[in-house]
């Protein structure tokens, strides 16, 4: 992998930092009128997710990290990985446990997710935005009662519990905002 | 929309206005106002500036080997042989360049003004660009602080008795993420990162702050102090988080002033840099007569950002460089 020099810094660059892959979040260039100048990066780890920040002589070069993101399906998981395809040439790939890590409670069959792939392999899976799931789970609620007054929890088929409101029934299917964990609606609204 | 300005007009009115009070606070003073070229036979020697250049194609010459003109990284040199030719006290408001990346503090092109005093020493001109500041911006008078007492204050140790190593060691023990500098062979690499993370952003809150008396290896055209060789006698001013203004007791010795600009290039040359012809006319000045002075350049960006509260320099320039 090619090294960059701090003059090619950029949001969303990707470096190997202390061996592990990192995506750059801010680069600020500081420069003295006279004297050394010095970049200071705001980094994200991409694999154990810590933000951090380290300070560069300009000029210096790091080792660049081979990392890309893809869009693939979620098909299944076999008890040891879950399994994406590639809608366009069909191609599968299995992610493991701690790739796909607190993700797990959002991944349904057919949708897409975002997979970071560092060497060719996965490190990270990142669901939609926002996912439909089915209600297995949760206390009948009073019919009528649309005020949303603290709602109650739901389990998911996917395992994941979220705050819905009182009306929501068992078989309904709801929209979740996966970055918050919210509910937003009812599916198809 | 990127035809249209970055700054407000709003911004723009109020950089115009500060621009006025500047000319009329010289004016006052009786300092002169000068415009020297932008253009340049000769650039700056400096390890770590980099010059734009151009090709003039003067009359007769193909163009493949037209006359290389740098543009000014600031107008010093040309106003130093305006010095030497009995100019007196003089300012200049004008652009300078720099070959480097452009950022929230910083744009190729930017706004400098820069003065001059003759029979000033450092702390004369610290006093008046005080006196400027509290006029542009309404703030209380500045502080000062030498940069021994203020490295010792917030490092807890002497950037000029400290080693190389004592300074490797403080960066641990400050537990900065620097994982060049245990490699680092150059001292004044290491204090100028040291002073960045811990005396910068410590000084200059509320209060514009002086740091002055600079080691004398980061002396770049001031004048070595006769009482303590170790300190040079430059100065420079930060407030609010930025680097406003540089400036020096000026030195008037042509000798030292050539052996500075040789050991600019064989450093240049060590990091694997283009030496830079000197140049002649600033030496040949010096060598006629320097009056004894003190000088500061002053980033008018900056110093607008401040006053209208801007976060970066977009804010205050009608068309930066992503614009340009």
């Amino acid at each position: 992998m090619a090294n960059f020099s701090t003059n090619e810094f950029k949001n969303g660059l990707k470096l190997m930092i202390d061996g592990e892959p990192c995506n750059i979040l801010d680069n600020e260039t500081v420069k003295p009128g006279k004297g050394q100048a010095f970049n200071r990066i705001k980094i994200r780890k991409l694999i154990s997710g810590k933000v951090i920040e380290k300070t560069y002589k300009s000029g210096e070069s790091v080792e660049g990290a081979d990392v890309m993101e893809t869009d693939l399906a979620y098909l299944y998981n076999d008890g040891e990985f879950w399994h994406f395809m590639n809608n366009a040439t069909f191609e599968q790939i299995g992610a493991d446990e701690k790739a796909v890590g607190d993700s797990v409670k959002w991944l349904k069959e057919g949708d897409e997710c975002v997979i970071t792939l560092w060497n060719g392999s996965p490190i990270t899976v990142t669901p939609p935005n926002f996912v439909e799931l089915e209600v297995v789970e949760t206390d009948p609620g009073l019919k009528g009662d649309t005020a949303g007054t603290g709602g109650k929890p739901a389990t998911l088929n996917t395992g994941a519990v979220v705050r819905v409101p009182l009306f929501i029934q068992i078989g309904e299917i709801v929209k979740v905002d996966t970055r918050t964990g919210e509910y937003v609606s009812r599916a198809g609204k | 929309m990127s035809w249209r300005p970055s700054a407000s007009i709003s911004n723009l009115r109020a950089r115009a206005n500060i621009l006025a009070k500047i000319r009329n606070f010289f004016a006052e003073k009786q300092v002169l106002e000068v415009d020297t070229q932008a253009m340049s036979a000769a650039t700056v020697s400096d390890l770590h500036l980099v010059s734009f250049s151009t090709q003039f194609n003067d009359a007769g010459a193909a163009h493949q080997n037209g006359k290389t003109l740098y543009l000014q990284t600031s107008p010093e040199y040309a106003m130093k042989r305006l010095l030497a030719s009995g100019s007196g006290a003089i300012y200049q408001i004008c652009k300078a360049f720099r070959n480097e990346e452009s950022g929230r503090h910083h744009n190729p092109e930017f706004t400098m003004l820069e003065w001059y005093r003759p029979g000033f020493d450092h702390f004369d001109l610290m006093a008046e660009l005080s006196d400027l500041m509290q006029l542009i911006l309404s703030c209380e008078k500045a502080e000062s602080l030498s940069y021994q007492q203020a490295f010792i204050k917030f490092t807890g140790a002497d950037p000029l008795t400290s080693s190389l190593d004592d300074l490797k060691q403080l960066i641990l023990t400050h537990e900065l993420s620097a994982d060049w500098a245990k490699n680092e062979t150059n001292k004044d690499t290491l204090l100028q990162y040291i002073f960045m993370e811990l005396v910068e952003t410590n000084i200059g809150k509320h209060v514009p702050c002086f740091i002055y008396n600079f080691p004398a290896s980061q002396a770049a055209l001031a004048k070595i102090s006769v009482d303590d060789s170790r300190v040079a006698q430059r100065f420079e001013l930060y407030y609010q988080g930025m680097e406003l203004a540089n400036g020096f007791h000026e030195l008037t010795d042509a000798s030292e002033q050539l052996q500075r600009f040789q050991e600019d290039n064989q450093l240049r040359i060590k990091n694997g840099l283009a030496e830079k012809s000197i140049d002649e006319n600033l030496i040949a000045a010096l060598q006629s007569g320097l009056p004894e002075c003190a000088g500061v350049a002053l980033g008018i960006d900056r110093l607008v950002m401040i006053a209208v509260k801007a976060e970066t320099i977009s804010d205050v320039i009608a068309f930066p460089v992503n614009r340009a």
